[in-house]
């Protein structure tokens, strides 16, 4: 029981721990971007990293998605003669929950996953010594342009994932289940309100700083060889999807209960 | 001068340096040698000030480097160079970037001055004209060479040598021992280097120190070092199986 007990005091102070880090590093980042000077090129850089090099697998994972989210639907709505609700139901449930939250967890599996291994490989290497010893602040020349490329290439990622999500689910409304172009733009665009677009760009600048805070957090944290950074990678990715989720459950309930949205 | 006082760090249960006391005069090339995992690499992060000791101090010209921090740590910063154990070269830059990297950023020199200057360190390290090769086309010598490089770039008042000759062939290593000894006497910098090899550090040294246990336990000039009375150092410098370190680690 004593031992229990004890693990259990154990986990929790990592976590406090980890999470106290974890914040210490989101100040820092945020405290850095305003020491001139701010560098375009390596911001530029990763913008297109993050999100020009992401645009396949989100369009990939959106497109299926509306595809998917329009068929199941179909496979209720026709038992009450009400398929023309489709398009309006793929439309909100890309913009509010599933464009900001799929992209979010397709990014962080390919872009978070790939700064920790960056970042871890450059510590088990001493990179980051290095960067320390030639006067370079590494939060200032690693996290920084990563942070802000990723707060401005998420969101647009969302409204592209929202915009494929949606022509996903016209694909399968017009040619497969036979509702008219015109209908369908219709039912898609009269429910949606900018308040629905909004929501969802709020929630993707939220996932972007998780992503990117883990993700450098746990690429700093490296110890040993290649081991190191795999495990490290895993950690990063496995921590944002549940920050990522949890913060989803947190925005939505927010929204729905605080703000009325 | 370079002045390291009482200086203790320990990482958890493992004591590395403790209370260490070791003075390095101006324009000396001071060699460190001892065990692998001694402590010798962990001296050297706390003398530049990427580790911050338990206990202690570190002096330099005056300056507790211990005590500073942010843009005071960096402008002292900019008065070292650092050769790390492999060469830590930054791999998504190429070569000229890499050696140039402190210039392009901490500098307003114009473009030209700054690939003048780049050009001129890789000559002094014989590697002209290789500044648009990718860090993955260099081989392990090379890429000591553009780490010294590198480190010279700034013209350092104190150049630090970590495990120079480590990861490289013996002919390689040797060259590289030419080369800080050729450095040491055209740039007339301080220079401290930890190293294992006991043929590159009576090479290169003005003056060997030994550490071990956290302590600096002997230090004298090459040829007192070769005829030290001190059992532990006599057993390292001859790489003897049998003796009083390994038969206190046992």
């Amino acid at each position: 029981m004593n031992n229990w007990i004890w693990g259990l005091g154990e986990r929790f102070i990592a976590f406090i721990r980890y999470t106290g880090g974890v914040f210490v590093l989101f100040t820092q980042t945020i405290f850095w971007i305003f020491v001139p000077p701010l560098k375009r090129r390596p911001v530029l850089d990763q913008m297109v990293k993050v999100g020009i090099n992401s645009l396949p697998i989100v369009f990939l994972t959106s497109m299926f998605t509306g595809m998917v989210l329009a068929l199941q639907s179909a496979y209720q709505m026709q038992k009450i003669s009400a398929q023309l609700y489709i398009a309006s139901l793929v439309a909100l449930s890309m913009t509010r929950e599933l464009g900001p939250v799929l992209t979010a967890l397709v990014v962080a599996g390919r872009t978070g996953a790939s700064i920790t291994a960056e970042l871890g490989s450059m510590k088990v290497t001493e990179q980051i010594d290095a960067l320390e010893t030639l006067a370079s602040n590494p939060i200032k020349y690693l996290v920084v342009p990563r942070f802000l490329a990723l707060l401005f290439m998420l969101p647009l990622l969302t409204v592209y994932a929202d915009m494929i999500g949606i022509f996903g689910g016209y694909v399968v409304g017009v040619w497969k289940l036979n509702i008219t172009h015109n209908l369908y733009m219709e039912m898609t665009w009269n429910p949606l309100k900018l308040k629905d677009v909004v929501t969802g760009l709020i929630k993707s600048v939220a996932f972007a700083t998780i992503i990117c805070t883990v993700a450098c957090y746990e690429g700093f944290r490296v110890e040993g060889g290649a081991e190191g950074v795999g495990a490290a990678t895993t950690k990063a990715v496995v921590t944002s999807f549940i920050l990522i989720i949890a913060a989803d459950c947190l925005f939505t309930a927010l929204f729905y209960f605080g703000f009325s949205f | 001068m370079i002045e390291v006082v009482n200086l203790c760090k320990a990482f958890d249960e493992n004591v590395v340096l403790d209370n260490l006391n070791l003075t390095i005069k101006d324009g000396e090339t001071i060699v460190i040698i001892g065990r692998s995992g001694c402590g010798k690499s962990v001296l050297l992060k706390h003398i530049i000030g990427i580790m911050k000791p338990d206990s202690g101090q570190v002096i330099i010209d005056g300056q507790e480097v211990t005590r500073l921090n942010g843009k005071d740590l960096n402008e002292l910063r900019m008065k070292f160079g650092m050769l790390f154990q492999g060469a830590a070269l930054f791999d998504s830059l190429t070569v000229g970037e890499n050696v140039g990297f402190a210039l392009i950023e901490h500098t307003k020199s114009d473009e030209k001055v700054i690939a003048k200057r780049v050009a001129e360190c890789l000559e002094m390290v014989g590697l002209r004209g290789i500044e648009h090769l990718r860090i993955s086309e260099l081989s392990g010598g090379m890429k000591k060479r553009v780490g010294l490089a590198r480190a010279i770039c700034i013209n350092p008042k104190i150049i630090l040598y970590d495990e120079p000759t480590t990861g490289v062939d013996p002919i390689m290593g040797d060259a590289i021992n030419d080369l800080i000894r050729e450095l040491q006497s055209k740039l007339k910098t301080t220079a401290i280097a930890v190293t294992h090899d006991m043929i590159s550090a009576y090479k290169i040294a003005d003056r060997i120190a030994m550490l071990y246990k956290g302590k600096i336990i002997e230090t004298g000039t090459p040829e007192e070092i070769k005829n030290t009375k001190n059992p532990i150092v006599h057993q390292f410098i001859t790489g003897a199986a049998v003796g009083p370190i390994t038969a206190e680690s046992q």
